[in-house]
């Protein structure tokens, strides 16, 4: 059934794709239905500005949440703008409900409390040691997903095809830290741009520019894998394929993540280089006036809740073998402020989906949010590291091997969390 | 270009650099090296050479340049730049006026919508006041970006133009959040502009009273724990401690300058009560509790308001805090200004946009020597800087950013811009959007943070479309243009100029790559020379903009 379709799609694609496809399918399809690393993918959203996790996974059976938060809770399930039951004891923020179906089918799944040993609530320092895997440690050169790219086994190409250039895709105008290191990664626009033709596509000004970029410098590299995964790229988003994939999932996406999710859907569908992939999402850090069902947390979480849904349906077959994990550098403080808010926080909720993840399940030590058991006396506790999430969906869901795990998280030393499905 | 000397910093110091300047020019191959000077000066103080800069640095000699730049209001205006920026509207304007516009424009939008969602077949109540009211506030946006670029571009204050670009993003405000639409030219404008070159202890207290920096870091609606504020309707009833932690971590002391969570619970509870005021009733109610003062303008909408102030007894950064009203926010500024975590962090930051990624911590520690002993004055500290020897090494370390990168190719072009729109859409597409920097932090300055695959790819396309004379840079724009012609629009525009061969209306002619070489002088290498000269003629200009040579400064 999966071959099929693939090879329906390479047939839209045109001859130069179908190459690359099959034979990307045939290396990563191993006799006898084991499937090797190479077919693992990862994407990675980061939620930049520290999202309030008490928002998104509510432990609306508590009554201390309620006290705590007198205009800005979420009503239990049931009620006028309530959460949607998870287990009993949290439920969803409604503005998520395009994720419920995942919950149900098992493939959604929260680790709650979850967070950095390191107790900045400086939103820079604490981005940057979830970008370097390394809390607390400043000097980090590279970044995690960098080292999990050196680290994996790549999918295996057909000689004179791009090997590796696109392995790791960024969305975005820049790099950010969590990419730092030698490993080259294809970064792609915002928006429609990212496909969109461009002066430097035309022959005769490559050519030109291509003389100017020809060493071994950071800039030369650069424009190479420019030009490489510019190729990549245009060849997996051409027309013709886009427009059946328009055809597959019906309307185009409104603008902003929704559109970036579903686009890089289908590159990641109609590219199988593609393993690791990031995106980020700013606008998290609610000081005033949060709002509640409804406000200004709410319109975040809808077009997040609603591109998460997307990716997940045009990854189509290949979401059996993606994770997508949902992370932010710290969570927000329990009690509201005096202004509507909430201020800088310590635990939050890691999100993970996939058809490989063992969803349904909040995980997590719950610390609890009475008063007695807040961190400093006024933030969620934090009871899981955030390396032991990334570690274990690496090493378990990516198939990284054990041996490999020090030289992705180095000094990390506790237990990595096991969500994957067996 | 070595040399180097140790000056004093007294008024005599600005006479005795100049005569030093022409002790550190080499007597041999007098014009290369001298060419060599220059250029390094203005790519590193300001954005890069315009066509005759070479030579006149070369002439005057770069001690003498600096020393003119070190003094932006001893220096005029050009007619043409004073004209162009004499039609702004927006630097007229008030702030309550600003803010008016924006509160009611916001209102009516709301308002549409009501009427769209009550109406049965959903129909748009667009009204014609409301049409021109977004219009004005688009207008506001877009005349911030020409305040700020025609300036950049072609102001001979280049070293306040660099400053303002390096200042405006230490103590960055989001465009995109709210009321700070409207306020950020009225920000920049008074307080950073007049500032750069002066007492830090005043940029931080203008900053710290300005609408825009009280709305974008929320200390408008800071109050003592448990206030009632008068009206019910409101929602404030305590501390919001968002701004106290930012001034702390990014405008002085820097992250670890030694302060705890609770120094920032009660740098906010000191700082309760700084908020604005839009309207003037309201203003004469705090009565004698605001402060007069407060800004160097009579339109200001900063006000200090009494009924909001935490009263108590503060600890903070080890100190007993007594009630005192306002003042005790002043003495907090005053504390942060001077304390030597500032100055290093401050130092740390000007040398590594002025000299190096990683600068050396032996010229940040002269650095924060000299703020500390003048006081925070900013001038001092510049001028140990650009006598420091770590700045006199003409070596090209920096990567430009994607606003030095735009700015150094249209002066390099000596086009005589009218339209900054297309600039403006460049630099959202090249990933830094001019005022839209959404966090406090403001842009990065290091090359780790700007050199990437699509960066390379989006400069040489910028390169491609500004050399062949296909960005609209002199359109003159219809003044009833619809209200839509917004940083979206000027987006596409650029898109599609980047993307075909036609020059769009308004479009400049192409750029003669001889003239350009001349203007840029030992800044592109010969291995580029000789690629530029085997291209085709159309592209050489494109080759000389978007080379490697010319994304180092």
């Amino acid at each position: 059934m999966q071959r099929r379709q693939l090879f329906q799609m390479a047939a839209a694609a045109g001859l130069a794709w179908t190459t690359v496809g099959r034979t990307a399918f045939a290396a990563t399809a191993a006799p006898g239905g084991q499937v090797l690393p190479g077919n693992k993918r990862l994407v990675v959203v980061f939620l930049r500005g520290a999202v309030d996790g008490l928002s998104v996974v509510v432990p609306y059976s508590e009554g201390a949440y309620y006290r705590q938060r007198s205009s800005i809770a979420l009503a239990r399930p049931g009620q006028d703008g309530g959460v949607l039951d998870l287990d009993g004891h949290f439920g969803l923020n409604p503005n998520l409900a395009p994720l419920m179906p995942l919950w149900q089918s098992g493939k959604l799944a929260f680790v709650h409390a979850s967070g950095s040993p390191d107790p900045t609530r400086s939103h820079f320092d604490a981005q940057d040691y979830m970008e370097s895997g390394t809390p607390g440690r400043k000097g980090t050169p590279d970044g995690w997903l960098n080292r999990l790219l050196g680290a994996e086994p790549p999918v295996v190409v057909q000689a004179g095809a791009h090997a590796g250039v696109t392995r790791g895709i960024s969305v975005g105008a820049t790099l950010p830290r969590i990419w730092a290191g030698p490993n080259p990664v294809a970064n792609i626009a915002n928006g429609a741009r990212a496909t969109k033709p461009t002066l430097l596509d035309r022959p005769q000004v490559s050519k030109a520019f291509d003389s100017l970029y020809s060493g071994d410098d950071a800039m030369s590299r650069a424009y190479r894998e420019s030009q490489q995964s510019r190729a990549e790229v245009n060849e997996a988003m051409s027309p013709a394929a886009h427009e059946q994939m328009v055809a597959d999932n019906g309307a185009p996406l409104p603008n902003g993540f929704p559109d970036d999710a579903g686009r890089l859907a289908q590159l990641m569908r109609r590219d199988p280089n593609v393993q690791l992939a990031f995106l980020a999402l700013g606008g998290w850090d609610t000081h005033v006036n949060q709002g509640g069902a409804k406000g200004q947390l709410a319109n975040r979480l809808q077009p997040l809740g609603q591109g998460l849904a997307e990716l997940a349906t045009r990854l189509g077959p290949a979401f059996d073998d993606t994770t997508i994990l949902v992370i932010s550098e710290f969570g927000r403080t329990m009690r509201q402020n005096g202004t509507g808010g909430t201020d800088h926080g310590h635990g939050n909720v890691m999100w993970a989906l996939g058809g490989n993840i063992a969803g349904g399940k909040v995980y997590g030590r719950w610390p609890g949010i009475d008063p007695s058991a807040l961190n400093e006396g006024r933030d969620l506790a934090v009871t899981t590291d955030f390396r032991q999430v990334l570690a274990g969906v690496c090493m378990r869901n990516l198939g990284l091997p054990d041996s490999k795990l020090a030289s992705v998280f180095p000094g990390f030393d506790s237990v990595p969390l096991d969500i994957a499905r067996t | 270009m070595s040399l180097p000397t140790a000056l004093p910093m007294t008024r005599r110091g600005a006479l005795a650099a100049a005569v030093a300047a022409l002790a550190w020019r080499p007597t041999f191959a007098a014009e290369d090296a001298g060419q060599a000077e220059a250029l390094h000066v203005l790519n590193r103080l300001a954005f890069g050479p315009a066509p005759g800069d070479l030579d006149r640095v070369t002439q005057m000699g770069v001690h003498a340049w600096i020393a003119e730049q070190l003094h932006p209001e001893r220096l005029a205006l050009p007619a043409f730049l004073a004209d162009q920026l004499s039609t702004l509207r927006t630097p007229n304007e008030t702030q309550r006026q600003m803010v008016d516009q924006y509160r009611e424009m916001a209102r009516e939008a709301k308002a549409a919508k009501q009427a769209e969602t009550a109406s049965p077949d959903g129909s748009k109540a667009a009204t014609a006041e409301g049409a021109e009211r977004r219009r004005q506030v688009a207008a506001i946006t877009v005349e911030a970006g020409e305040e700020r670029l025609l300036q950049a571009l072609s102001s001979p204050r280049q070293l306040q133009e660099v400053l303002v670009d390096f200042w405006f993003n230490h103590f960055n405000v989001y465009q995109g959040k709210g009321l700070v639409r409207v306020l950020v030219e009225s920000y920049e404008r008074e307080a950073i502009r007049p500032h750069v070159l002066g007492r830090f202890r005043s940029m931080l207290g203008a900053t710290a009273k300005h609408p825009a920096m009280l709305f974008y870091l929320d200390n408008w609606l800071s109050a003592a724990p448990g206030y009632q504020p008068r009206r019910g309707t409101a929602k404030v009833s305590g501390l919001n401690e968002n701004y106290a932690r930012e001034v702390m971590e990014l405008h002085t002391l820097g992250v670890d300058g030694g302060y705890t969570q609770q120094d920032v619970t009660e740098l906010a509870r000191i700082l309760t009560g700084w908020t604005l005021v839009q309207q003037e009733s309201r203003r004469r109610r705090f009565g004698q509790g605001m402060d007069a003062t407060a800004s160097g303008r009579g339109d200001s909408i900063f006000a200090f308001d009494p009924a909001r102030h935490d009263n108590g007894t503060k600890t903070w950064l080890g100190r007993s805090v007594p009630p005192n009203g306002q003042l005790e926010g002043e003495f907090a500024l005053d504390v942060l200004a001077n304390h030597p975590a500032t100055a290093k962090h401050i130092s740390f930051k000007l040398a590594r946009r002025f000299v190096a990624d990683e600068p050396a911590p032996a010229l940040v520690d002269r650095l924060a020597r000299r703020f500390t002993d003048s006081g925070g004055d900013l001038r001092a500290v510049m001028q140990a800087l650009v006598e420091s020897p770590e700045f006199r090494d003409p070596r090209p370390v920096k990567f430009k950013t994607p606003y030095q990168y735009a700015m150094s190719s249209v002066r390099a072009t000596g086009i005589a811009t009218t339209n900054v729109k297309p600039l403006m859409a460049v630099l959202s597409q090249l990933g830094q959007p001019l005022y839209g920097c959404q966090t406090p932090d403001g842009w990065h300055d290091t090359e780790a943070d700007w050199l990437n695959p699509n960066a390379i790819t989006q400069r040489v396309n910028f390169a491609t479309a500004l050399a062949s004379g296909k960005l609209p840079l002199q359109r003159v724009d219809d003044p009833n243009a619809p209200a839509g012609n917004g940083l979206k629009a000027m987006e596409r525009q650029a898109d599609r100029a980047m993307a075909r061969d036609e020059a769009a209306e308004g479009s400049t002619p192409p750029v003669d790559a001889a003239t350009l070489l001349a203007t840029l002088g030992p800044a592109i290498s010969d291995k580029t020379r000789a690629a530029v000269t085997a291209a085709q003629p159309a592209l050489r200009a494109a080759l000389v903009l978007g080379s490697p040579d010319f994304m180092r400064r």
